[in-house]
């Protein structure tokens, strides 16, 4: 179990790096707010491997914190793009 | 070891590779409905896989409930996250790549034949 998840961190932590590149380089607003929900969700993902790895449920309830906030502010970001433009 | 560490083990790996597809996905797709078409999908799958592995191996009942909590959350948000940000990227003049052919919000005739 240590070992996957070891392993899962690594492709968590590459697709981060991708998310990543994006959310520097990408042309649009729109671009950096796609990237910054996908880091969130990898965040959450990253969460749920760590509490399968040591089997707590200490962590979890950052989980639905995260994802919650990672709503609202894509919410709020497309809505200021709608009013703002580009 | 057990049949439930076995399994939950097979999920981390897939829902970990999807999670890395989506990083792919954003960072090569031409134009933002693209990207966001990477960045939505696969990930949503990837975290419900995740989270199913981790309801197999938590301790309490309450991890378990919160992890389901987790699970509708995403699936209910985002959908609705996506719509949003793709239509204030259309109407705010985001271009689309050459290589998006078919455009069903626009008021142009559509190209004759599609490639």
């Amino acid at each position: 179990m240590i070992l996957v998840t070891n392993l899962g961190f690594v492709l968590l932590s590459l697709g981060a790096l991708f998310t990543l590149a994006r959310l520097v380089q990408g042309p649009s607003l729109a671009d950096r707010v796609v990237a910054t929900d996908l880091l969130l969700t990898l965040l959450v993902m990253g969460i749920a491997v760590l509490s399968a790895r040591t089997g707590e449920s200490t962590y979890l309830i950052v989980m639905v914190i995260v994802a919650m906030v990672g709503f609202f502010g894509t919410a709020m970001v497309a809505r200021f793009i709608e009013r703002r433009g580009a | 070891m057990s049949i439930s560490t076995v399994i939950s083990a097979a999920l981390i790996l897939v829902g970990c590779a999807l999670g890395l597809l989506g990083g792919v996905g954003l960072y090569r797709f031409p134009d933002v409905l693209g990207r966001m078409h990477a960045a939505t999908k696969p990930p949503t799958l990837g975290l419900v896989l995740v989270a199913v592995a981790a309801i197999l191996r938590v301790d309490q009942l309450a991890g378990a409930t919160l992890l389901v909590l987790v699970i509708l959350l995403q699936f209910l948000t985002a959908p609705v996250g996506a719509h949003m940000v793709a239509r204030a990227s259309y109407e705010s003049g985001d271009q689309l790549d050459e290589a998006t052919v078919i455009d069903d919000l626009s008021q142009a005739e559509p190209p004759e034949q599609f490639p």
